[in-house]
């Protein structure tokens, strides 16, 4: 009798916590799904209620793309895991030049995890897909044992459709060709980091998790014939995109470390921390390859949008067999910069 | 951030090297060491050798704790980490230095010993602390800079009465490094024509220990920061000393290093340790008085009494050029592992694990110049050099 009165009230959000019957498949997780999720994230499509998601598709090129969100904490300055499941895979949908469409979601909660954080990831990723105009259309839960995750874990998929005739891709950059980078770099790995380190500093640096889809249908709009290709640089940084497209295309680059922009508590921090920002992920930044003749009209464009204010042309593309990427330092001197090998060290002299 | 951006400001630094080309005299050859690894990764990163006019050519020293560290003390550790009760403690750049037979710390551990990589010597304190069932052991290296730290272990253990913490003891000296430089008895040896001193050894040692290598040696010694305007700008009064035939001790780091260095950490070091009579460097051979250990007084802290430590010398890869890179004689480029069998990935030699090393700061930041460098050869000194 008791259970089932339970059951009939509302989830206790301020007191509760996640417990096994949440993942068992019952009305316990009905109700987390009703409850949490759908409020949150509210479209036709999800009320639909059905195990998966039907809509109507436009004619044309799709581009599907899926990712997992394993970040701690869960919350930090300029976002939470929710925000950045959303931004994070519209991005890579956007990085083909793609408009997203939908959005799945799929969560492996740790039992004993409070209910009301889990509200709270879920009001925020509801936030971030509402004012990316992108739906999430379906989802899953799963709860595992206490110890056996980490909190929360979230995979989000994504698919997009690609306007007709437009065709980035890796391999596509040629000698020659501009590199425009979006804005500063380093703010997420840096907003994460600092606060894992427990950092005091007086200005609280955010990370600059947001989605880039608006900002590629600018691009895309205007300069889409001479785009070879974007990417947005996260994990491994700028360091690690650049690598990438050398590797795919069979070229090398030349940057100028002066027009790269860091902020500079940012810079302040890396400092404190031995990281170089040309490796520290962002979440809210793209790397454009583009024909050079159309490297200024592109630039005005980019910096025509709020997330393109800092846009900046930072090196070229040249031919190079061995693909190195090379950076003329705001010292004056030359080097390179290679793939991040092994951890960046603590130095013992 | 302001502090830091004055040191790496470009303006200034082109304005110096205006200066270096300026006055360095043609047809002359300048040829200066810098002795640290880390002016040697500063050089690197911030590509300070394109600053240089050609005569003005930079020689990496053996200033690489972790570089000239033989291979037989780091088969030592793996010995004493295999014996169930230790606990070895390490700094991480250890981890994947090449030991004999193709094993390393890592490879160890993955093996079941129980190694840990700590940050700080307290790290290795607190382990023996909490875990009193284990012997715990820390792994100490590194030149005059890393010293006080362990010292400061060294008292903390005694005072909490840790009787299941000690410490193998390879903490070397950098001024018997540098005489080495300048020529052991019969060797080849790489001409210098002057030192970029240490930047951190020498705020613990001051700058008066290199006076014997300006009076004995006539080798003018400037002691430098490892910001690139610091290594820079020791560089330009290095060539004020040769063009006016000075050889003198001067220091470009003052904001850090006075004549005395830190009396403090001196003292307590030499309440600590003492000094061996001779020490194994890799690449640089045996040499008399060139590191510590502990004293007679703290001999129970002393994990190579405590276990029996017995070192037996071991060869590196035959391969391996690293003997030659840190006596200034080859560049990382001259060794045919480079970048074929050896990476920092699967590193053949210490000089390409430490971020200090030459082969890591090499591979790392400048060897795109290789394919448009012609050969650099490195002048060897004669037999009687000035
Ligand atoms: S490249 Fe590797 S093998 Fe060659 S000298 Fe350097 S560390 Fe030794």
């Amino acid at each position: 009798m008791s259970t089932i009165r339970l059951r009939a009230r509302r989830l206790d959000i301020r007191h509760g916590r996640i417990d096994l019957s949440h993942g068992a498949g019952g009305r316990a997780t009905a109700q987390l799904i009703d409850e949490i999720f759908r409020s949150a994230f509210n479209n036709p499509i999800l009320d639909q209620a059905n195990d998966q998601a039907t809509f109507d598709v436009p004619a044309g090129r799709m581009v599907m793309s899926t990712d997992g969100y394993v970040i701690s904490p869960l919350f930090f300055p300029g976002g939470d895991i929710g925000s950045l499941a959303v931004h994070g895979t519209i991005n890579d949908v956007a990085m083909a030049g793609a408009r997203p469409l939908h959005l799945a979601a799929s969560y492996i909660i740790e039992e004993g995890f409070p209910l009301a954080d889990l509200q709270r990831i879920a009001a925020s990723m509801g936030r971030a897909a509402a004012e990316a105009g992108v739906a999430i259309v379906t989802g899953d839960t799963k709860v595992v044992e206490r110890g056996k995750g980490d909190g929360v874990f979230i995979t989000t998929t994504g698919i997009g459709i690609v306007p007709p005739g437009l065709h980035l891709s890796a391999e596509l950059a040629r000698p020659g060709d501009a590199v425009i980078l979006s804005g500063c770099i380093g703010d997420h790995g840096v907003a994460i980091m600092s606060k894992r380190a427990n950092l005091g500093f007086d200005t609280e640096i955010r990370s600059d998790s947001a989605a880039l889809h608006g900002l590629v249908a600018d691009m895309v709009r205007t300069e889409g014939a001479a785009l070879r290709l974007l990417r947005d640089p996260t994990r491994g940084g700028l360091a690690a995109t650049l690598n990438e497209i050398a590797q795919h295309s069979n070229v090398g680059f030349l940057i100028d470390e002066a027009s790269i922009k860091v902020r500079e508590e940012v810079a302040a921090a890396c400092e404190l921390l031995g990281l170089d920002p040309l490796y520290v992920a962002n979440e809210g930044k793209l790397v454009a390859i583009v024909a050079p003749e159309a490297a200024d009209r592109l630039l005005a464009v980019m910096r025509a949008h709020t997330l393109g204010r800092d846009a900046a042309a930072i090196g070229t593309v040249v031919a190079d067999e061995q693909h190195f990427v090379q950076m003329t330092t705001s010292f004056g001197g030359g080097r390179i910069v290679d793939w991040l090998s092994g951890e960046q060290l603590p130095r013992i002299c | 951030m302001k502090h830091i951006d004055e040191y790496r400001d470009g303006a200034l630094a082109r304005s110096l090297a205006a200066a270096i080309a300026r006055e360095a005299t043609s047809g002359r050859h300048y040829q200066f060491m810098e002795f640290c690894g880390g002016h040697t990764h500063a050089i690197s990163r911030y590509g300070i050798e394109d600053l240089l006019p050609p005569n003005v050519q930079m020689v990496h020293g053996p200033g690489c704790p972790v570089c000239v560290l033989p291979i037989g003390r780091i088969d030592d550790a793996i010995r004493l980490a295999m014996r169930p009760q230790v606990t070895l403690c390490t700094y991480a750049d250890l981890m994947r230095v090449p030991a004999s037979g193709g094993h390393n710390l890592l490879r160890a551990k993955a093996a079941g010993a129980d190694i840990r990589m700590v940050y700080s010597t307290l790290d290795a304190i607190r382990i023996a602390a909490t875990e009193l069932d284990r012997e715990v052991v820390f792994f100490a290296v590194g030149f005059e800079t890393t010293t006080p730290p362990t010292a400061l272990a060294i008292r903390l253990a005694r005072r909490k009465q840790l009787s299941n913490f000690s410490v193998i003891c390879n903490h070397v000296l950098t001024p018997p490094a540098m005489r080495a430089m300048l020529g052991e008895p019969g060797g080849a040896h790489v001409r210098v024509d002057g030192f970029v001193g240490p930047a951190h050894v020498s705020t613990i040692i001051g700058t008066q220990p290199y006076a014997q290598f300006a009076t004995e040696f006539t080798k003018p010694v400037v002691v430098a920061g490892f910001e690139p305007l610091d290594v820079v700008q020791a560089i330009l009064m290095l060539v004020r000393q040769i063009n006016e035939g000075r050889h003198e001790v001067e220091n470009q780091y003052i904001r850090a290093v006075t004549a005395d260095g830190n009396l403090i950490a001196q003292r307590e070091i030499a309440e600590i340790f003492e000094l061996r009579p001779s020490f194994e460097w890799r690449g640089l051979g045996e040499l008399p008085m060139s590191a510590l250990r502990l004293r007679d007084a703290y001999a129970d802290l002393d994990a190579e009494r405590r276990f029996e430590v017995a070192t037996v010398a071991a060869a590196d890869n035959p391969a391996c050029e690293c003997g030659d890179i840190l006596r200034g004689l080859k560049k990382p480029a001259d060794c045919k592992l480079f970048g074929t069998l050896c990476s920092p990935e699967t590193p053949m030699g210490s000089c390409m694990v430490s971020a200090e090393g030459a082969c890591a700061a090499h591979w790392t930041y400048g060897r795109f110049r290789d394919r448009a460098r012609v050969a650099v050869t490195v002048t060897v000194a004669d037999k009687a050099f000035a």
